[in-house]
């Protein structure tokens, strides 16, 4: 790993209820490189989205963060002031979730959602967003022509695509990305995260990957940590998570993902 | 609960349920459906496999009757079924085929128990008559998904996980006693931690109360923890079919390789620089797969491939 980029330290987070405190994080800790793709896994209710949401500091309540630090270039986050949150999310930290590609406005054109956020962090005129977002388009496969497009005209992929194309058009140096193809078809979610990886390597930004699909995981990660219950169990390189898992629950999470029977033909054919 | 059929299961083996011959659905100028013809048989899986808007949801609907095909036959244990029948004919069908739908959140009402859930379907059917026989046959049901009908029966929905509201789901489908289920991407919401669960569930259901099963999702792997035939596709057209331990190990059509190329692979990492190449692959692909074609040619007993037709 690189130097670290975002350090989490002992971070808790609770869920106030009515018969009280739910622990949903339980002292977890771990590093992001500079450039590392990161993996979060576990099964829903694990917490893995909580700590996504306690990185942008967009935990709401119930939800509570009580205690840790999350350390962004060594600055807490956590005591960061409201007003100065804006220079971080976005800007530093950009954000992809599963439900993504329905966050578009239905009733803007997708150029004009470009430029709202990037007159917004960067007081960009209409004129550079325009360019920034052809710019973008190009670089996620599709053509600049369609930004004048709503987003109904376009499919789910496409979408998804869009809001990374967004996340990507202001630099961010993390991007967070929450089961960003978990509603796609596999053909279409592989199209897309091979676009990842390849901007990955041409930005430098870090990843931090959030899914319950192992198999995935592994494909795009460098390092993967496992969380069971609100605790990361393992935290490991992906080759020794992948084939040497050191918990119990890694080595259940790996066996229960249904898998194809021998077809050897054409995973060499295509690979 | 012990199956009920009123025809021996070998007799069903022999005569499809129901089958689909030729059948298409257009939208106007979109055909959404280009001849798709099937047989679903007792104790058989089928598996339907295609990405977002190939016609297999379509197709599911128009199995359930939800939607009327605008060509081709749809047959009933032999009779033509493709006309609406009469009152009685339409009730008799609606029993026979049930659905399991993809969203296990949205499709119970959060306003009731899992028992009325269950009862009502037995009630109305006429499989309970007395308060009595609706709680044991909704422990019945509960049971026979895998779930403790002492700890499950009184409860809401929202306080069931997304794998366990799957579970009653399929028990509300069998309640009516059905002959054909058609499970429309049942484990898609759901972790992949839980999805062989529901497919075991799926599978042994089949099995042990000799149904139907059609099985439609966009993930070929785990069609073949389910399914033993496996129609794959693409646009509205069937391009590869037959055993599905045939077609996935001996895929002849280029879509239904890139389908398999695309599932999840720890194996093979994504490598930087590559995605140029596999886009305008799964594109060519695509564009290759799209025009109808009439030519079927057969590679294996029971294994069939769609030849490419012309591109305009």
């Amino acid at each position: 790993m690189n130097e670290a980029l975002l350090q989490i330290r002992d971070l808790s987070v609770d869920y106030l209820l009515d018969k009280g405190a739910f622990r949903a994080v339980k002292n977890v800790s771990f590093d992001i490189g500079r450039g590392e793709l990161f993996g979060l896994a576990g099964e829903s209710g694990c917490g893995k989205s909580t700590i996504a949401y306690a990185i942008t500091r967009l935990a709401k309540a119930p939800a509570w963060v009580a205690g840790g630090e999350i350390l962004l270039d060594g600055q807490d986050l956590l005591k960061l002031p409201e007003s100065r949150l804006q220079e971080v999310r976005w800007r530093r930290i950009g954000m992809v979730f599963q439900s993504a590609m329905n966050s578009l406005n239905p009733l803007m054109r997708v150029e004009a959602q470009f430029h709202d956020v990037l007159r917004r962090h960067t007081g960009s005129s209409r004129e550079k967003s325009r360019a920034r977002a052809e710019e973008m388009f190009k670089l996620v496969g599709i053509p600049g022509s369609r930004l004048t497009d709503y987003p109904h005209q376009f499919s789910g992929g496409m979408r998804q695509r869009i809001v990374i194309a967004i996340c990507l058009a202001l630099k961010p140096e993390l991007i967070i990305m929450d089961e960003p193809t978990t509603a796609l078809d596999v053909v279409v979610q592989r199209e897309i995260l091979e676009q990842v990886i390849d901007l990955q390597r041409g930005y430098g930004f870090s990843v931090l990957f959030i899914t319950h699909d192992l198999h995935l995981m592994a494909q795009l990660c460098h390092r993967i940590g496992v969380m069971l219950k609100g605790e990361l169990v393992e935290v490991g390189d992906v080759r020794q998570v992948s084939r040497a898992p050191a918990h119990d629950y890694t080595r259940k999470l790996w066996g229960a993902i249904p898998q194809l029977p021998g077809y050897p033909s054409v995973k060499d054919a295509i690979a | 609960m012990n199956a009920v059929t009123t025809v021996p299961p070998a007799a069903i083996a022999a005569e499809p349920i129901v089958r689909l011959d030729g059948i298409q659905r257009s939208f106007g100028l979109v055909q959404a459906l280009r001849g798709v013809s099937l047989s679903l048989k007792g104790g058989h899986a089928l598996a339907l496999v295609g990405e977002s808007g190939c016609g297999k949801t379509t197709c599911a609907r128009i199995i359930a009757r939800m939607d009327t095909p605008t060509g081709g036959e749809m047959l009933y244990r032999g009779r033509n079924i493709t006309r609406t029948g009469t009152a009685a004919e339409e009730k008799a069908y609606r029993r026979a085929v049930q659905m399991v739908f993809q969203d296990p959140f949205a499709s119970l009402n959060p306003v009731f128990s899992v028992q009325h859930h269950l009862a009502r379907p037995l009630a109305l059917y006429g499989h309970a008559r007395s308060k009595a026989e609706q709680v044991q046959g909704v422990a019945d049901l509960l049971n026979w998904v895998g779930l403790e009908p002492a700890l499950t029966a009184h409860k809401f929905p929202h306080e069931l996980s997304g794998g366990q509201r799957q579970r009653v789901n399929i028990a509300r489908a069998l309640a009516v006693q059905p002959d054909v289920l058609v499970a429309d991407e049942p484990t898609s919401m759901l972790d992949v931690s839980i999805r062989l669960g529901i497919l075991e569930l799926l599978a042994r259901i089949k099995q042990e109360r000799q149904l139907a099963l059609l099985y439609i999702t966009h993930d070929i792997a785990t069609a073949a923890h389910v399914a033993e035939e496996v129609i794959v596709m693409f646009a509205g057209q069937m391009v590869e079919w037959g055993d599905t331990l045939s077609v996935i190990g001996d895929a002849r059509h280029p879509y239904t390789q890139l389908l398999l190329s695309a599932v999840p692979d720890p194996d093979r990492p994504f490598v930087a620089g590559d995605s140029a190449r596999f886009l305008g692959h799964a594109e060519e692909v695509r564009r290759l797969s799209r025009p109808s074609s009439t030519e079927v040619n057969q590679v294996g007993s029971n294994h069939f491939v769609r030849a490419l037709g012309a591109v305009s």
